[in-house]
Protein backbone atom coordinates (compact mmCIF):
# COMPACT_ATOMS: atom_id res chain seq x y z
CA UNK A 1 0.00 0.00 0.00
CA UNK A 2 1.61 3.38 -1.23
CA UNK A 3 2.17 6.41 1.09
CA UNK A 4 -1.13 8.35 -0.58
CA UNK A 5 -3.25 4.88 -0.03
CA UNK A 6 -2.81 5.25 3.40
CA UNK A 7 -3.40 8.57 4.01
CA UNK A 8 -6.46 7.89 1.88
CA UNK A 9 -7.57 5.48 4.67
CA UNK A 10 -6.28 7.56 7.60
CA UNK A 11 -8.88 10.59 6.64
CA UNK A 12 -11.65 8.17 5.42
CA UNK A 13 -11.74 6.82 9.19
CA UNK A 14 -11.07 9.94 10.45
CA UNK A 15 -13.94 10.77 9.13
CA UNK A 16 -16.16 8.22 9.90
CA UNK A 17 -14.95 8.35 13.66
CA UNK A 18 -15.19 11.84 14.12
CA UNK A 19 -19.10 11.96 12.99
CA UNK A 20 -19.77 8.67 15.03
CA UNK A 21 -18.18 10.73 17.98
CA UNK A 22 -19.97 13.30 17.41
CA UNK A 23 -23.52 11.64 17.15
CA UNK A 24 -22.43 9.49 20.19
CA UNK A 25 -22.10 12.31 22.61
CA UNK A 26 -24.68 14.78 20.90
CA UNK A 27 -26.99 11.94 22.11
CA UNK A 28 -25.82 11.45 25.33
CA UNK A 29 -26.65 15.05 25.49
CA UNK A 30 -30.07 15.40 23.83
CA UNK A 31 -33.19 15.21 25.96
CA UNK A 32 -37.04 15.49 25.13
CA UNK A 33 -36.04 18.15 22.29
CA UNK A 34 -33.66 17.23 20.11
CA UNK A 35 -33.21 20.73 18.36
CA UNK A 36 -32.44 21.82 21.68
CA UNK A 37 -29.19 19.77 22.33
CA UNK A 38 -26.11 22.54 23.16
CA UNK A 39 -24.05 21.32 19.75
CA UNK A 40 -21.79 24.15 18.65
CA UNK A 41 -18.87 23.47 20.55
CA UNK A 42 -19.03 19.71 20.56
CA UNK A 43 -19.28 20.28 16.80
CA UNK A 44 -16.17 22.56 16.63
CA UNK A 45 -14.25 19.68 18.96
CA UNK A 46 -15.15 17.24 16.08
CA UNK A 47 -14.02 19.29 13.12
CA UNK A 48 -10.95 20.60 14.82
CA UNK A 49 -10.54 17.00 16.56
CA UNK A 50 -10.64 15.38 13.19
CA UNK A 51 -8.13 18.21 12.07
CA UNK A 52 -5.49 17.46 14.91
CA UNK A 53 -5.72 13.68 14.19
CA UNK A 54 -5.57 14.17 10.47
CA UNK A 55 -2.52 16.12 11.17
CA UNK A 56 -0.99 13.35 13.59
CA UNK A 57 -1.97 10.53 12.11
CA UNK A 58 -0.62 11.68 8.74
CA UNK A 59 2.81 12.53 10.43
CA UNK A 60 2.89 8.81 11.99
CA UNK A 61 1.98 7.24 8.44
CA UNK A 62 4.83 9.26 6.55
CA UNK A 63 7.04 8.28 9.43
CA UNK A 64 6.55 4.56 8.93
CA UNK A 65 7.10 4.82 5.47
CA UNK A 66 10.35 4.86 3.23
CA UNK A 67 9.06 5.84 0.09
CA UNK A 68 7.55 9.46 0.12
CA UNK A 69 6.94 9.73 -3.63
CA UNK A 70 3.88 10.78 -5.02
CA UNK A 71 3.22 9.88 -8.81
CA UNK A 72 0.41 10.34 -11.20
CA UNK A 73 -1.68 7.65 -10.66
CA UNK A 74 -1.64 8.98 -7.02
CA UNK A 75 -2.52 12.77 -8.40
CA UNK A 76 -4.98 11.46 -10.50
CA UNK A 77 -7.03 9.51 -8.15
CA UNK A 78 -6.63 12.07 -5.57
CA UNK A 79 -8.08 14.53 -8.68
CA UNK A 80 -11.50 11.92 -9.30
CA UNK A 81 -11.99 11.36 -5.47
CA UNK A 82 -12.32 14.80 -4.42
CA UNK A 83 -14.12 15.31 -7.66
CA UNK A 84 -16.92 12.45 -6.24
CA UNK A 85 -16.92 13.80 -2.72
CA UNK A 86 -17.48 17.66 -3.37
CA UNK A 87 -21.25 16.54 -5.04
CA UNK A 88 -22.14 16.21 -1.52
CA UNK A 89 -20.65 19.71 -0.37
CA UNK A 90 -22.75 21.05 -2.99
CA UNK A 91 -25.69 18.70 -1.57
CA UNK A 92 -25.29 20.37 1.71
CA UNK A 93 -25.06 23.79 0.32
CA UNK A 94 -28.30 23.17 -0.93
CA UNK A 95 -30.07 21.63 1.83
CA UNK A 96 -29.06 24.38 3.85
CA UNK A 97 -30.56 27.09 1.33
CA UNK A 98 -33.65 24.99 1.65
CA UNK A 99 -33.98 24.38 5.44
CA UNK A 100 -33.60 28.13 5.99
CA UNK A 101 -36.43 28.93 3.18
CA UNK A 102 -38.66 26.78 5.49
CA UNK A 103 -37.54 28.95 8.52
CA UNK A 104 -36.27 25.22 10.06
CA UNK A 105 -34.43 25.30 13.61
CA UNK A 106 -30.97 26.60 13.18
CA UNK A 107 -29.85 22.44 14.70
CA UNK A 108 -31.07 21.09 11.70
CA UNK A 109 -29.28 23.45 9.04
CA UNK A 110 -25.63 22.95 10.87
CA UNK A 111 -26.32 19.47 11.49
CA UNK A 112 -27.24 19.15 7.56
CA UNK A 113 -24.43 20.73 6.37
CA UNK A 114 -21.68 18.75 8.89
CA UNK A 115 -23.43 15.68 7.45
CA UNK A 116 -23.00 16.62 4.50
CA UNK A 117 -19.32 17.42 4.78
CA UNK A 118 -18.92 13.91 6.25
CA UNK A 119 -20.93 12.30 3.82
CA UNK A 120 -18.30 14.15 1.57
CA UNK A 121 -15.53 12.92 2.97
CA UNK A 122 -16.65 9.71 3.23
CA UNK A 123 -18.13 9.19 -0.83
CA UNK A 124 -14.39 10.43 -1.57
CA UNK A 125 -12.60 8.10 0.52
CA UNK A 126 -14.74 5.30 -1.00
CA UNK A 127 -13.96 6.48 -4.55
CA UNK A 128 -10.16 6.78 -3.63
CA UNK A 129 -9.50 3.10 -1.57
CA UNK A 130 -11.71 1.65 -4.90
CA UNK A 131 -9.70 3.28 -7.32
CA UNK A 132 -6.75 2.20 -5.58
CA UNK A 133 -7.84 -1.20 -5.19
CA UNK A 134 -9.62 -1.85 -8.26
CA UNK A 135 -8.25 0.68 -10.42
CA UNK A 136 -8.97 3.39 -12.43
CA UNK A 137 -12.15 3.67 -14.96
CA UNK A 138 -11.80 4.69 -17.98
CA UNK A 139 -14.33 6.02 -18.69
CA UNK B 1 -18.57 -0.86 -12.40
CA UNK B 2 -14.83 -0.28 -13.14
CA UNK B 3 -14.58 -0.14 -16.60
CA UNK B 4 -10.95 -2.22 -17.43
CA UNK B 5 -8.56 -0.75 -19.90
CA UNK B 6 -8.48 -2.09 -23.26
CA UNK B 7 -4.94 -1.23 -23.21
CA UNK B 8 -2.52 -4.21 -22.49
CA UNK B 9 1.13 -4.58 -22.32
CA UNK B 10 4.02 -6.64 -21.84
CA UNK B 11 6.09 -5.10 -19.09
CA UNK B 12 6.21 -8.45 -16.80
CA UNK B 13 7.70 -10.16 -20.16
CA UNK B 14 9.89 -7.47 -20.94
CA UNK B 15 11.07 -7.03 -17.23
CA UNK B 16 12.15 -10.92 -17.45
CA UNK B 17 13.92 -10.45 -20.59
CA UNK B 18 15.85 -7.51 -19.44
CA UNK B 19 17.60 -9.14 -16.65
CA UNK B 20 14.33 -9.47 -14.30
CA UNK B 21 13.93 -5.72 -13.58
CA UNK B 22 12.11 -6.22 -10.11
CA UNK B 23 8.98 -3.34 -10.07
CA UNK B 24 10.49 -1.94 -7.81
CA UNK B 25 13.65 -1.38 -10.13
CA UNK B 26 11.31 -0.32 -13.16
CA UNK B 27 9.76 2.26 -10.32
CA UNK B 28 12.58 3.54 -9.36
CA UNK B 29 14.03 4.54 -13.12
CA UNK B 30 10.79 6.08 -14.01
CA UNK B 31 10.01 7.65 -10.85
CA UNK B 32 6.65 6.20 -9.83
CA UNK B 33 5.86 3.92 -6.80
CA UNK B 34 5.81 0.41 -6.93
CA UNK B 35 2.05 0.06 -6.81
CA UNK B 36 1.70 1.90 -9.88
CA UNK B 37 4.11 -0.11 -11.71
CA UNK B 38 1.51 -2.81 -10.62
CA UNK B 39 -1.06 -1.51 -11.48
CA UNK B 40 -0.12 -0.91 -14.44
CA UNK B 41 0.91 -4.26 -15.54
CA UNK B 42 -2.31 -5.49 -14.62
CA UNK B 43 -3.44 -2.93 -16.34
CA UNK B 44 -5.93 -1.21 -13.66
CA UNK B 45 -3.70 1.81 -14.63
CA UNK B 46 -3.23 3.57 -18.50
CA UNK B 47 0.27 5.32 -17.68
CA UNK B 48 0.32 8.79 -19.49
CA UNK B 49 1.81 9.08 -22.61
CA UNK B 50 5.10 10.41 -21.09
CA UNK B 51 5.05 7.29 -18.50
CA UNK B 52 4.36 5.37 -21.17
CA UNK B 53 7.65 6.42 -23.08
CA UNK B 54 9.65 6.42 -20.02
CA UNK B 55 9.11 2.82 -19.39
CA UNK B 56 9.54 2.18 -23.43
CA UNK B 57 13.27 4.15 -22.83
CA UNK B 58 14.28 1.74 -19.96
CA UNK B 59 14.01 -1.47 -22.15
CA UNK B 60 15.08 0.43 -24.75
CA UNK B 61 12.20 -0.61 -27.47
CA UNK B 62 9.56 1.05 -29.09
CA UNK B 63 6.25 2.07 -27.38
CA UNK B 64 4.20 -0.32 -29.48
CA UNK B 65 6.76 -3.22 -28.02
CA UNK B 66 5.26 -2.33 -24.89
CA UNK B 67 1.56 -1.43 -25.05
CA UNK B 68 -1.20 -2.68 -27.33
CA UNK B 69 -4.51 -1.75 -28.38
CA UNK B 70 -7.10 -3.66 -30.11
CA UNK B 71 -7.68 -3.29 -33.77
CA UNK B 72 -11.53 -2.06 -34.30
CA UNK B 73 -10.94 -0.68 -30.25
CA UNK B 74 -13.07 2.40 -30.78
CA UNK B 75 -16.04 1.87 -28.71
Amino acid sequence: MSLEERFTWVQGIIAIGGYVVYLAVLFGRAGDNLAATPYVDLMLWTIGGAIVAGIIGGAIVGATMRNHAKDSRDREIYRRGEAVGSSFVVVGALSALVLSWLEVDHFWIANAVYLCFVLSGILGFIAKSTMYRRGLPTW
Amino acid sequence: MVKPTRVTNDIRALRASHGDITQAELAERIGVTRQTVIAIEQGKYSPTLELAFQIARVFGVPLDDVFHYPDGGQS
